[in-house]
C-alpha cells in the first residue's frame, strides 16, 4: 500500500481543516492527525484552510484527491462539498446532497425511520414556531406527548454542543434557549436509557462495513464536549461489552443507516442500545471526529488496521469514485 | 445482555498516575470556541493582546544589533537565577514612576509576571487555602490558584475598585469558617477584566485592613503606565515594603513575546522566589532580558509608552462610542487606561451560553464566567479593545449588538419559566 518510487507516483492529497464553525478546533485537530497519517502512508499532503483562497489553492496544489476534515456547518452541511464537486477533484466523504440530509438530525431521523430503523420519538421545532405560539403551552403539549426525560438538541450541530438532558419540566425553557443558540431548529427527543454506542462505517470500494462498536462510558455520566475531547474523561470499550448477537444487530443498523442516508466512504452512527437490546438511531456523522480522542480512530485500530492505511485507502476509494 | 469480557479502555494510559491537582487542568468548550478568532473574518474582542504593531520594529532591530555587538555571548548563555543586574536596575527606575522605592537586591526577573505569580502561589498556597481577589478577577490568576487547589473568595468591587468594607466583611466571614487566608490578589490599575482602578482613597484602607489582619497583598500591575489622561495613584507597594509583593511586566509596555516580568518582594520572600526560579527554570531568558535592557537604555521607551497610550485611548473611545450607538441600554465601565470594558448584560442573559451565537455572527468576546472562580459572571462579558482597529471595534460591537438582540428575543420567548 505504501507507495514507492519518486514523488510523481505519490498521491497528492489536500486536507481541508479549520473553517468558521463552533467545531473549528476539533476540525484542526482532526485535520492535523489525518495529514500526519497520510504523510506516513507516503502521500504528499498539504493542509489547507477552507478560506477565500480555497479554489486558488486547489488549482495551485493540483491534488489528486481532497480529504475534507471539516466539522460543523459548511463542512458537514453539504455546502462546501457541492463546491468541491464543481472543481472536478474527487473528495473523501459524502456528496453535498447526502451530507445536507444527514447533517440535519431531524431529516436524518425521518429518512432512516422510513427504512425501518428505530429512532426515538421526537418533535422538531423551528425557533419561529414560538413567534406565534405561546412557548409554555407548546412545551407543555410536547411533554405530555413525549414524557420526560427528554434530550433537547440543535437539529444541526455537532460534538454535543447545545445538548441538554431534561429531567424536569422547569429545565425545558433553558434547554430550548441553549439549543437555539447553535441552530434555529431544535429537536426534543425521548431519552432512551441504555448503552451508548458509536459505530463507524467505512467503504473502501467493496461496500460499507461496520467497524467494531465503541461503547462509551463517561466517567461523570455525561458525554458532552469536554468529555469527548479531554483524554481521560471517558472510558471506552472496543468492542463493546454487548453480546455478540446484539452487537451484530447494532452493526447492521449502522450500515443500514449509512446506506439509507446515501453516505459514502465513511460515517459514524451514534445510537443507544436499550435494556432489551434494541438499538435506537440517534444521528449520523458525515465526517466523524478524527482527533486523538475521537471514536472512529479507536474503531479503526480495534479492527486491526492502522490509521495511515485506512485513511490512504479512503483517499484511493474517493479517486475511484 | 452482556457476554463479553472487553476491558475498559481509557485514552489516557496514565490516568491513575497523575497528581490530584492535575484534575484542575481541563480544556473548556469556551476555549475551543476561541479557535475561530484566528480567522480574519472574525472580530475578536476577546483576547487581551497588546497592539504590538504600534511598536516600530526598527527599535527592536537596533536594540538587537547593539546588544549582540556588546553582549552577544552573554545573551545566549545561562544567567543568574535572580535576573540580569543591569535590567534589575532599570526596573527599579521604572517602578519609581509609580512611587516605588526599591533595591535591585529585592527584584527578581521572571518569565512574564504570570510566572512570578505562579511561583508565589507555589510558595504560599496549600490545598484549601483562601485567596481573596476582586470580583471579577484576572482569569490567568484564577487558573493558577485553581491549580494549587486554593479557594478564591471574590470581594465586591465597584467603579472605585475593591470595597474596603466588603474586604473586612469577607475576612471576618472566612475567619469564622476557620479557613486560612493566604493573600489578597489585586490588579489595582485598569484591572483585567473590569477596567476599573482602585481609588487613591481606598488604597490606604485596603493596606490598613491587610496589615491588621496579617494578610499579604500581591499587587499585579501590568497596565499602570497605560493611563489615558492622568497617572494612576501611587502603587500600594509604595507605602508598604513588607506587606506587599509587587508584580510588573514588559508585556504591555513593550511586547509579550519577550516573556519578561518581575517581582519586587520583601527579602525573605525574594530569597525563596530566587530558589524556586532556579529550581524550575535555572534562570530567566538572558537573551530577552538583555534585549529589553538595551531597549530601555537607548530607545525612547517613554515616548513609545505615550504612543501606546494614544493607540489605546483611541480604541477605548471607539468602543465606548460603538456601545453608545448600538447597545445604549447596557451598563459598561469607562476605563481611564488599559485594555478592557466590562459590560453588564440584560437580566437573564448568559454570556457563556451566548458565545456560539456570537461566533456565528463573527465576533468573539470573553464570557464573564471566566473571571470568577465560583461559576458566577454569566450576566457580564469582557470586551478587549486593545487589538482590533477602531473600525473593526465598531463592526465587532455592532455584531455583538445583533447577538444580544437575538438572544434577548429568544429569552423573552422562553421567559415565563426556567430562566
Amino acid at each position: 500500500m505504501i507507495p514507492k518510487g519518486n514523488n510523481d507516483s505519490k498521491l497528492r492529497i489536500q486536507v481541508l481543516a479549520g473553517g468558521i464553525s463552533h467545531e473549528r478546533d476539533v476540525s484542526l485537530k482532526s485535520g492535523r492527525r489525518v495529514a500526519d497519517a497520510l504523510t506516513d502512508a507516503g502521500a504528499i499532503v498539504v493542509l489547507r484552510e477552507p478560506d477565500q483562497d480555497l479554489l486558488t489553492n486547489i488549482k495551485n496544489d493540483r491534488p489528486d484527491v481532497i480529504w475534507p476534515c471539516l466539522h460543523g456547518a459548511s463542512g458537514e452541511d453539504g455546502a462546501l462539498r457541492e463546491i468541491l464537486a464543481l472543481t472536478g477533484v474527487p473528495f473523501v466523504g459524502a456528496t453535498g446532497q447526502a451530507a445536507r440530509l444527514a447533517w440535519d438530525k431531524s431529516v436524518a431521523k425521518t429518512l432512516v425511520a422510513k427504512s425501518g430503523i428505530l429512532t426515538p420519538v421526537s418533535i422538531t421545532l423551528p425557533k419561529d414556531t414560538f413567534r406565534e405560539l405561546d412557548a409554555d403551552s407548546v412545551l407543555a403539549t410536547v411533554t405530555s406527548a413525549i414524557s420526560l426525560p427528554v434530550i433537547v438538541k440543535p437539529a444541526r450541530s455537532g460534538s454535543a454542543q447545545g445538548v441538554t438532558k431534561v429531567t424536569d419540566a422547569s429545565q425545558l425553557n433553558r434547554a430550548m434557549v441553549d439549543a437555539y443558540v447553535y441552530c434555529d431548529v431544535a429537536i426534543i427527543e425521548k431519552f432512551v436509557e441504555g448503552t451508548e454506542l458509536a459505530i463507524s462505517v467505512i467503504d473502501l470500494g467493496a461496500g460499507p462495513i461496520a467497524l467494531p462498536a465503541v461503547e462509551i462510558e463517561p466517567l461523570n455520566g455525561k458525554f458532552g464536549y469536554d468529555e469527548r475531547y479531554t483524554a481521560g474523561e471517558t472510558n471506552y470499550y472496543v468492542p463493546s461489552r454487548l453480546s455478540h448477537k446484539i452487537a451484530e444487530k447494532a452493526s447492521r443498523m449502522a450500515v443500514a443507516a449509512h446506506t439509507a442516508l446515501g453516505l459514502r466512504h465513511l460515517s459514524r452512527v451514534d445510537m443507544i442500545v436499550d435494556e432489551v437490546g434494541t438499538p435506537w438511531f440517534l444521528e449520523a456523522n458525515v465526517l466523524p471526529g478524527l482527533t486523538d480522542t475521537s471514536l472512529m480512530p479507536q474503531a479503526i485500530l480495534a479492527a486491526g488496521n492502522t490509521l495511515p492505511q485506512v485513511y490512504y485507502e479512503l483517499a484511493q476509494a474517493a479517486i475511484r469514485g | 445482555m452482556t457476554d463479553s469480557e472487553t476491558q475498559a479502555r481509557n485514552l489516557d494510559s496514565w490516568l491513575d498516575s497523575y497528581a490530584d491537582r492535575a484534575e484542575t487542568l481541563a480544556e473548556s468548550e469556551v476555549r475551543a470556541l476561541f479557535s475561530v478568532v484566528s480567522r480574519p473574518e472574525v472580530v475578536s474582542l476577546a483576547g487581551g493582546m497588546p497592539y504590538v504593531a504600534a511598536l516600530p520594529q526598527e527599535l527592536l532591530a537596533k536594540a538587537y544589533t547593539d546588544m549582540m555587538a556588546k553582549k552577544g555571548h552573554l545573551a545566549i548563555q545561562y544567567g543568574g537565577g535572580q535576573g540580569d543586574l543591569t535590567l534589575r536596575d532599570q526596573i527599579r527606575d521604572l517602578m519609581a514612576l509609580e512611587g516605588i522605592s526599591s533595591s535591585v537586591e529585592d527584584i527578581v526577573v521572571t518569565t512574564g509576571s504570570q510566572h512570578g505569580l505562579d511561583m508565589l502561589a507555589g510558595l504560599f498556597l496549600d490545598q484549601g487555602d483562601v485567596v481573596l481577589a476582586e470580583g471579577p478577577s484576572y482569569v490567568g490568576a484564577l487558573g493558577i490558584f485553581r491549580h494549587y487547589e486554593a479557594h478564591v473568595e471574590h470581594v465586591y468591587t465597584d467603579h472605585d475598585g475593591m470595597s474596603p468594607e466588603a474586604l473586612s466583611d469577607a475576612i471576618a466571614h472566612i475567619k469564622k469558617q476557620g479557613k486560612k487566608i493566604k493573600f489578597l490578589y489585586l490588579v489595582p490599575n485598569f484591572a483585567n477584566p473590569s477596567g476599573v482602578t482602585l481609588s487613591a482613597e481606598r488604597r490606604p484602607k485596603i493596606l490598613e485592613i491587610c496589615k491588621r489582619e496579617h494578610i499579604l497583598i500581591i499587587e499585579d500591575n501590568p497596565y499602570g503606565l497605560l493611563y489615558f489622561d492622568k497617572p494612576v495613584p501611587d502603587a500600594l507597594r509604595a507605602t508598604d515594603e513588607d506587606g506587599v509583593v509587587y508584580l510588573g511586566s514588559f508585556s504591555k509596555i513593550l511586547a509579550p513575546g519577550f516573556r519578561v516580568g518581575y517581582v519586587l518582594a520583601p527579602p525573605a520572600i525574594r530569597d525563596k522566589l530566587v530558589l524556586a526560579q532556579e529550581s524550575a527554570l535555572l534562570c530567566p531568558s538572558s537573551f530577552s532580558q538583555m534585549m529589553i535592557s538595551e531597549y530601555l537604555a537607548n530607545a525612547d521607551w517613554k515616548g513609545q509608552i505615550d504612543t501606546f497610550r494614544g493607540v489605546y485611548r483611541e480604541r477605548k473611545d471607539a468602543a465606548l462610542s460603538a456601545m453608545q450607538e448600538f447597545l445604549p441600554n447596557l451598563e459598561t465601565t469607562r476605563p481611564d487606561g488599559g485594555f478592557y470594558l466590562w459590560v453588564n448584560l440584560p437580566e437573564g442573559m448568559n454570556s457563556k451560553a451566548m458565545l456560539p451565537l456570537a461566533v456565528q455572527e463573527l465576533v468573539a468576546y470573553t464570557p464573564g464566567t471566566a473571571f470568577y472562580g465560583d461559576g458566577t459572571g454569566q450576566g457580564q462579558l469582557r470586551i478587549c479593545y486593545s487589538y482590533p482597529t477602531p473600525d473593526n471595534i465598531r463592526v465587532g460591537i455592532k455584531r455583538l449588538a445583533n447577538v444580544i438582540n437575538r438572544q434577548t428575543e429568544l429569552l423573552e420567548t422562553f421567559s415565563k419559566k426556567g430562566n
